[in-house]
């Protein structure tokens, strides 16, 4: 896991806004009370404390780093800040994409595959079970069987392996749904989705720590 | 709770496909197409809206074969349009499991009176709307989201500008209200109560709010991402320009880039000749797309 060697303390965090549901990652900092910039160009990178990749259609994000010449500017952005990706996000950071291939950040040792449970009609919400490294980062008591709260799962993609280096946080039939790797934080779900629960503020507020060091202070109160 | 879960899962995907273009494609070459130039989904359909105002006729769900084909050769979600109040088109793009369903004024109404009842399917909908009560009304059926319906195949930006700066005011007025006139607003729209009551606190519709029906041009994407659309619908505007390609590219980079004239330019640069469009004055009242209904 490694200890939290970044120090971005005062910077927002940046989430990427070419397409997709950054709206809705921006309402859950906004109530976590972490200050976040809209992220379009490659020059609007400067200054952030991390960023996020949000959900989306990753085919429709892949062209515009091609056209746009984005591959370049993030890679060299992720190396020395936290990334977090959510679905989409979470295909861009892989090192691998099936389903079909196509290109990746390579930020994460895992193979992904996109749409592995079926078109829209197969998406679904379950309840996903998180571990304890998880629970201890947020500080958390977990019940005996582990605590557990719900995962949007949108059209969904599913890790199909991942290196000795990725700690798998969040489980699904004891498939990984969150996981991370050194700076780099990926979920196959959407917590950006669950405003209501938990969800949302404890996987953000993991992010947030990795960003700058520490919880988000609204997380310290619950 | 399960219908609960049901209906955020459809509001969900059209989340994802905020600040994106969802194109109108009639076959396979042009799914691809579209796909390449990073439309966020497709819109499969029998004709394009400029050729069903030209050429007449009833229009219906497109071929099945043809909406199989586009699904088998795109990654991105597929979307196909039934007529309005067609309960059984929808059965069937539900058993071939579309992405999304787009019950639509542009082919021609199978029920005057009723549109779908929406919370039935598993497959979320999209439907169209001129002003907040019949959006409202909609969202009460079960729609996920919403498009502003312009005027389908004129290419001509004008109504779809209309309609979503009708519903954006509409919304606004909502919220400046106090309690007790919101229920004769409810009358006053033809709208169910409760959802104006969410609308009077949130300010914006409970599902994502997108544009249609004449948009063109980048500058066009541009316009009604400014008044407000979360995404764009574009119809005939792609496939009856000169330079579909370049076309297509430059709308959705338009689409990403709304707020910012420099790339705009770019955007605008970039593409051959627009569709002919229409004078919405020179379109009578029964070839009016957007009156269809209610």
């Amino acid at each position: 896991m490694g200890s939290n060697t970044l120090n971005h303390n005062g910077k927002p965090i940046g989430i990427l806004a070419i397409q997709g549901d950054y709206a809705a990652h921006g309402r859950i900092l906004e109530t976590l009370k972490v200050p976040f910039r809209l992220v379009k160009k490659a020059e609007q990178l400067g200054g952030l404390a991390g960023l996020i990749l949000p959900g989306g259609e990753s085919t429709t994000l892949i062209k515009f780093f091609d056209n746009e010449k984005l591959w370049e500017p993030l890679a060299a952005f992720a190396k020395d800040h936290a990334v977090f990706g959510t679905c989409a996000g979470a295909i861009l950071m892989a090192s691998e994409v099936e389903n079909p291939a196509q290109r990746c950040l390579g930020l994460i040792d895992m193979t992904i595959r996109r749409n592995a449970f079926g078109r829209q009609v197969y998406s679904f919400i379950r309840s996903a079970r998180c571990s304890n490294t998880f629970n201890e980062a947020l500080g958390v008591t977990a019940a005996s069987d582990g605590h557990k709260f719900e995962a949007v799962f949108i059209r969904a993609p599913l890790i199909l392996k991942a290196g000795k280096a990725v700690v798998p946080l969040i489980t699904l039939d004891d498939s990984p749904v969150l996981v991370r790797q050194g700076n780099y934080l990926a979920a196959t779900f959407h917590p950006e989705l669950s405003a209501d629960s938990e969800t949302a503020l404890f996987v953000h507020g993991y992010f947030c720590q990795m960003s700058f060091g520490a919880l988000p202070s609204p997380l310290k109160l619950l | 709770m399960a219908e609960n879960q049901a209906y955020r899962l459809k509001v969900g995907l059209a989340e994802m496909l905020k600040g994106g273009v969802i194109m109108d494609v009639t076959n396979v070459e042009q799914a691809k197409i579209a796909e390449d130039a990073g439309a966020v989904a497709v819109m499969a359909l029998e004709r394009v809206p400029s050729d069903i105002r030209k050429e007449g006729g009833v229009s219906r769900m497109a071929s099945i074969s043809i909406i199989r084909a586009i699904m088998n050769t795109v990654s991105i979600p597929v979307m196909a349009k039934v007529r309005i109040g067609h309960a059984v088109e929808a059965q069937v793009l539900q058993a071939l499991e579309v992405d999304y369903i787009d019950e639509s004024e542009v082919l021609t109404p199978a029920d005057e009176e009723h549109h779908i009842y929406k919370h039935g399917y598993q497959i979320p909908f999209v439907c169209g709307a001129r002003n907040l009560g019949e959006a409202l009304r909609r969202i009460a059926e079960g729609a996920a989201m919403i498009r502003t319906k312009g005027e389908a195949g004129s290419g001509n930006i004008v109504e779809a500008v209309r309609h979503m700066r009708t519903i954006m005011r509409e919304m606004k007025h909502l919220t400046t209200l106090p309690e007790e006139e919101l229920m004769s607003e409810a009358k006053r729209l033809a709208a169910p109560y409760d959802l104006i009551r969410e609308v009077a606190r949130t300010g914006k519709l409970p599902v994502p709010n997108f544009s249609a029906g004449g948009i063109a041009t980048p500058a066009d994407a541009a316009l009604v991402m400014q008044l407000g659309a979360e995404a764009v619908f574009v119809g005939s505007g792609i496939f009856k320009s000169s330079d579909p390609e370049a076309r297509a590219k430059a709308v959705v980079r338009a689409t990403t880039h709304f707020n910012d004239p420099a790339v705009l330019l770019e955007c605008s640069e970039q593409v051959g000749e627009a569709m002919r469009g229409l004078d919405i004055a020179q379109i009578a009242e029964k070839d009016m797309l957007q009156t269809r209904g209610w």
